[in-house]
């Protein structure tokens, strides 16, 4: 299984500048055109199944806007 | 069963208060890097930054550590007087290139002349930028700006200075280096080139200044994917990264 992760997007920080979804390797980000964030950008979120939690959005990104969570398998022992 | 790890956060080191940097302003980045290496470092409250004017002016809002704001240009005179008086605490400057490279032109190379044991984080974007986008001495030949509106004309205005070619000639300088924050694989190594910068400092080795190539979409007047363009195309030739003076001591560090 892939590994998997996700980002949360600070809406107070994030100024849409899409510098994170062009730099994304799995292009599972886009800016959110339904909304606005209280400073009146369009902030990024993620739009698709397949992030890995590499963390490359939160290195580009000039506001420190995102949080990255990646999911750590825990060892379970086989049942039957 | 699964569970979730944090792989990235904004560091402690950067307060809450949003920036008013354009969006994708690098300069964004560049703060987030100091602030990433002063948690690492563990040296956050011990540390001192003095601001400059322009951009970056209120520097002082976004970092959570003591700041204190300098006149125009002034931020290695200001560093200096309080690495003296506290040399156990760390101090730095955070200037812009028509701060440390016009007006503070001689307050950069005298400090560096003296080896203050000060780091010094210059963001060279080739211009102006609070002021509305002139022309600064780093601006590339032939760039449009709001005052060399038909291109930088080399013959009439100088040429493009290069701040750390220059100062590493200095013997007082410890370390001095080129990275720029276009891309991801570029800004990593940026952060370990100011993660040096500050252990110089920590080891006592001398002057130490990270340049870096940064971009200003809003004053270039292209949007921020392609200022970062912009920056791997026109400037990486004219300001080519690298390691032009590092300390022996500093030579086997591993960051
Ligand atoms: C003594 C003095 N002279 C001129 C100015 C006007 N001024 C403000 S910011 C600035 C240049 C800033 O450019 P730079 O250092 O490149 O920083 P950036 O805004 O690009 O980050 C100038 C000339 C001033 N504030 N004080
Ligand atoms: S890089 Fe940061 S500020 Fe820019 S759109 Fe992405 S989250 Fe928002
Ligand atoms: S953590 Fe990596 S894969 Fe996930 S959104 Fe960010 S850049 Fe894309
Ligand atoms: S004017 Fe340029 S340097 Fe200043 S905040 Fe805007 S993009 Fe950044």
């Amino acid at each position: 299984m892939p590994i998997r992760g996700r980002i949360e997007v600070n809406q107070l920080h994030c100024k849409g500048c899409e510098l994170c979804v062009m730099a994304c390797p799995q292009d599972v980000m886009a800016l959110d055109m339904e909304h606005l964030t209280p400073k009146g950008y369009h902030p990024a979120q993620l739009v698709a199944e397949g992030c890995t939690g590499c963390a490359i959005c939160a290195i580009v990104c000039p506001d420190a806007a995102i949080t990255v969570y990646r999911e750590t398998p825990q060892k379970t022992r086989a049942t039957a | 069963m699964v569970m979730e790890k944090v792989v990235y956060q904004r560091p402690e080191s950067l307060t809450d208060t949003v920036t008013h940097y354009c969006p994708g302003c690098t300069h964004g980045v560049a703060h987030r890097l100091v602030a990433e290496v002063l948690d690492e470092m563990g040296i956050r409250e011990k540390t001192i930054g003095v601001a400059p004017v322009g951009c970056s002016v209120f520097a002082y809002n976004y970092f959570n550590h003591d700041y204190v704001e300098a006149a125009h240009g002034r931020a290695p005179a200001m560093a200096t007087g309080i690495k003296r008086v506290r040399p156990q605490n760390t101090v730095y400057t955070y200037q812009g290139d028509g701060d440390l490279a016009s007006i503070g032109m001689a307050e950069i190379v005298h400090a560096a002349i003296r080896g203050e044991n000060i780091t010094v984080i210059f963001i060279n974007n080739a211009i102006y930028g609070m002021t509305g986008g002139q022309m600064a001495p780093t601006t590339l030949a032939g760039m449009k700006t709001t005052s060399s509106p038909l291109g930088r004309d080399v013959e009439l205005t100088g040429y493009p200075v290069k701040m750390a070619e220059m100062l590493s000639t200095i013997d007082g300088a410890g370390y001095i280096v080129r990275r720029s924050l276009h891309n991801p694989v570029n800004i990593r190594k940026a952060k370990k080139a100011i993660r040096k910068a500050f252990e110089t400092q920590e080891r006592g080795l001398g002057f130490a200044m990270v340049e870096l190539l940064s971009s200003c979409p809003t004053n270039w007047k292209i949007t921020p994917q392609e200022a970062l363009d912009f920056i791997e195309n026109s400037m990486l030739p004219v300001y080519p990264l690298g390691d032009y003076k590092v300390h022996p001591e500093l030579a086997g560090l591993r960051v």
